[in-house]
């Protein structure tokens, strides 16, 4: 493929990147939103344009088990889901990241079930949340194009060799018509060399893969997988300088919009970063000092960045897209609580959640969260959380 | 000339890819049906092996009774596993990534493994058509966590989730006949083997790791500690199962049925139950009902068999 710019849905764009990056085993089971992904990749192999083994499995369980297997043997391994399919493949999520098996998933998030329901939060990818895998979320077509290849490069570095989750939102992102920078293969070359694994499964040079562990050494083997997954954060942070060395865009773990004098700050994950600063940009007219903080970069928690992204700030209002039921708010306020806990000058911290299956959060939404954030933060109203638009 | 049984056993390969040290128990006919059919496979052979007895007593880490390369990920899934690495290679191979080269991918997990939890991914491994081998190494129980029930145990045993009772006879149902299953998938290669035949046992992994395309072997593993017989008396049960019809040696080959052994005389099946605690509980009636049932199927198999 050669350098050009072109308006395409973001999954396609998306499964050309999978393509581009020469990977050699996908392997999913369709389920609402991914389904685009998966057919534009089957469509690549079919033609002939993506030389790689697309195994059409029987159930993400055993979409999962396959890139496990295919990863083992040190091929280059791709696969997506949704909500009830990463449900059923979570016994085996956790086990890839145990396993140091560097898979890629676009996680088209969606709502988990019950009830029933196609459409997009983050509810299926908290349920995973402490699996081990790295987690990025990308907020437009751009960005979940660019991340594919930044995804391979940072789960196959012999430092790091875990499974990264690219979690793009379902149908908000996953079937938007985006203009999108595509690179020439040469450029993807040079980013993403080929995949050479360490130890592979191979008789030349036998290993066993995915022994027991009695209680004295699954201690140990816990605190390694912890290690690897916090010290993953410096190559994470150097694949993003090199992809913006190489194409001029860049990336960081938590990005900011207007936030440098601001004295609040709204925090979102995902695509509706986009929505947030248009209302902040409607708001700083009318005299507000917001900003928008993002987190890009979600596993490993990106705490010294979450520092520095806050410092000065009297209130965070974060906006989450799940609910932790029967406890004390959404998960990314959660992290922002803990993190913040007896740290001079910690921002006061207001929790709404938004956005459950798609339910439209407009810039006025936007609006409304952000000042009634600050309303409550002045009242001391900081526990728990607001499920905004609740219809009652 | 091809045959095992031609030979001596000295003939057989000495070197063992499942090695010693491994933790089975005393009498295990499971752990020496792997031996035997690691030796047969060779070392250009990955494993892929489900959760289970065999799992447990070769891979506490850090060590390894696995002399070929080796991979366990969970209960379920050592088919959908096995289907990446076949994948993997495949594809690897295909571009130049890795140098060709003839490669045994094999799955192999126990009757709950693959009879119940697993039957969905065997189903699907095995209707893509990945090139690989199968085996189920049956010991009519789930043995690893302590004798309960799968759909492969017989009617009639008393495990821990099936017990006989007062007003029951143990287990309730007939065995699920994982070998037809796989046979209706129109697959090349189907056989059953016990590690009482050896011979027979090595000759059927070799033909299955040969045929392009999956093949599925079901392997009589007889469990003394789950049948509750003495640890020495496991090879003579498989033989008395397989001479009284209660498990016949046959292969399946593109569509062509085939018994390798055919008992003579045919022992009564009562000879069979007797010794296992597992039926103790049986009646005479019980056993001539066991018995009629026995002859029935083997009759449909001698029949299938000379049909060809």
């Amino acid at each position: 493929m050669a350098k050009e710019r072109k308006g395409i849905e973001v999954s396609l764009a998306l499964a050309e990147a999978v393509g581009q990056a020469d990977c050699d085993v996908i392997s999913a089971y369709p389920i609402t939103p991914q389904t685009h992904i998966v057919e534009h990749l089957s469509e690549l192999v079919a033609d002939g344009h993506l030389d790689a083994e697309f195994v059409p499995v029987e159930s993400e369980h055993s979409a999962m088990s396959v890139c496990c297997g295919a990863a083992a043997v040190g091929a280059r391994t791709f696969t997506s889901t949704s909500s009830q399919g990463l449900a059923l493949m979570a016994e085996i999520f956790f086990i890839a990241s145990s396993m140091r098996l560097p898979v890629v998933m676009a996680l088209a998030n969606r709502s988990l079930s019950g009830p029933l329901s196609i459409w997009n939060d983050h509810t299926d990818t908290m349920m995973v949340r402490d699996g081990g895998w790295i987690h990025v979320f990308v907020e437009n077509g751009q960005d979940a194009y660019d991340h594919v290849f930044w995804a391979f490069r940072v789960a196959e570095d012999s430092a790091v060799r875990l499974p990264v989750a690219l979690n793009i939102d379902g149908f908000i992102m996953t079937h938007m018509i985006e203009p999108i920078d595509f690179e020439d293969d040469e450029l993807i070359k040079r980013y993403l060399p080929e995949y050479r694994m360490e130890k592979p499964l191979h008789p030349d040079d036998p290993v066993s893969m995915g022994c027991f562990a009695m209680p004295e050494i699954y201690t140990e083997a816990q605190i390694a997988r912890e290690r690897a997954l916090v010290e993953s954060y410096a190559t994470c942070v150097n694949a993003w300088e090199e992809w913006a060395a190489l194409t001029g865009r860049r990336y960081h773990p938590v990005e900011t919009y207007r936030a440098d004098d601001a004295e609040y700050c709204i925090v979102t994950m995902g695509s509706l970063g986009e929505t947030a600063m248009a209302a902040v940009d409607e708001l700083r007219e009318q005299g507000e000092k917001v900003g928008v903080i993002k987190i890009r970069l979600w596993r490993p928690f990106p705490f010294d960045d979450i520092y520095r992204a806050v410092a000065g700030k009297d209130t965070l209002i974060v906006l989450d897209r799940a609910i932790s039921f029967g406890g004390p708010g959404g998960p990314v306020a959660l992290e922002l609580r803990s993190a913040m806990c007896r740290r001079p000058q910690a921002p006061a911290i207001v929790n709404y959640v938004a956005g459950l299956a798609s339910r439209d959060v407009t810039v006025d939404d936007f609006k409304s969260i952000i000042l009634g954030g600050k309303a409550k933060a002045a009242e001391g109203d900081l526990a728990g959380f607001t499920l905004y638009g609740l219809r009652e | 000339m091809d045959k095992f049984s031609v030979y001596s056993a000295r003939l057989v390969e000495k070197a063992e890819y499942f090695a010693c040290g491994h933790r089975a128990c005393q009498g295990c006919a499971e752990a020496l049906a792997v031996r035997l059919v690691m030796k047969a496979l060779g070392r250009n052979t990955i494993v892929a092996m489900a959760t289970g007895c065999m799992e447990i007593v070769s891979s506490p880490l850090p060590t390894t009774a696995w002399e070929v390369p080796w991979i366990h990920v969970a209960f379920e899934n050592a088919s959908a596993v096995i289907s990446g690495c076949e994948s993997g290679m495949k594809a690897m191979m295909r571009k130049g990534k890795l140098p060709p080269k003839k490669i045994n991918f094999v799955a192999m997990g126990g009757d709950g493994a693959t009879a119940d939890i697993g039957m969905g991914q065997l189903s699907g491994a095995l209707e893509r058509g990945h090139d690989f081998v199968y085996v189920c190494y049956d010991n009519e129980a789930y043995m690893n966590t302590g004798i309960q029930r799968s759909s492969s145990t017989p009617w009639g045993a008393s495990t821990t989730t099936s017990p006989a009772g007062k007003i029951s006879k143990g287990q309730y149902t007939q065995k699920k006949d994982l070998p037809k299953i796989a046979i209706a998938h129109n697959i090349p290669y189907v056989a059953t083997a016990c590690p009482s035949f050896p011979f027979d046992l090595m000759e059927k992994v070799e033909k299955a790791a040969a045929i392009q395309g999956p093949a599925y072997l079901h392997i009589l593993s007889v469990c003394p500690t789950g049948w509750r017989i003495p640890t020495e008396e496991a090879i003579k049960y498989g033989r008395l199962a397989v001479n009284s019809c209660v498990f016949p040696l046959y292969e399946y080959e593109y569509g062509r049925y085939r018994l390798t052994y055919r008992p003579t005389p045919i022992l009564p099946v009562r000879e069979y139950i007797e010794g296992q605690g597992r039926f103790r509980h049986l009646t005479p009636e019980d056993i001539d009902a066991i018995q009629k049932r026995t002859m029935a199927e083997y009759d449909k198999l001698v029949k299938l068999s000379e049909e060809g």
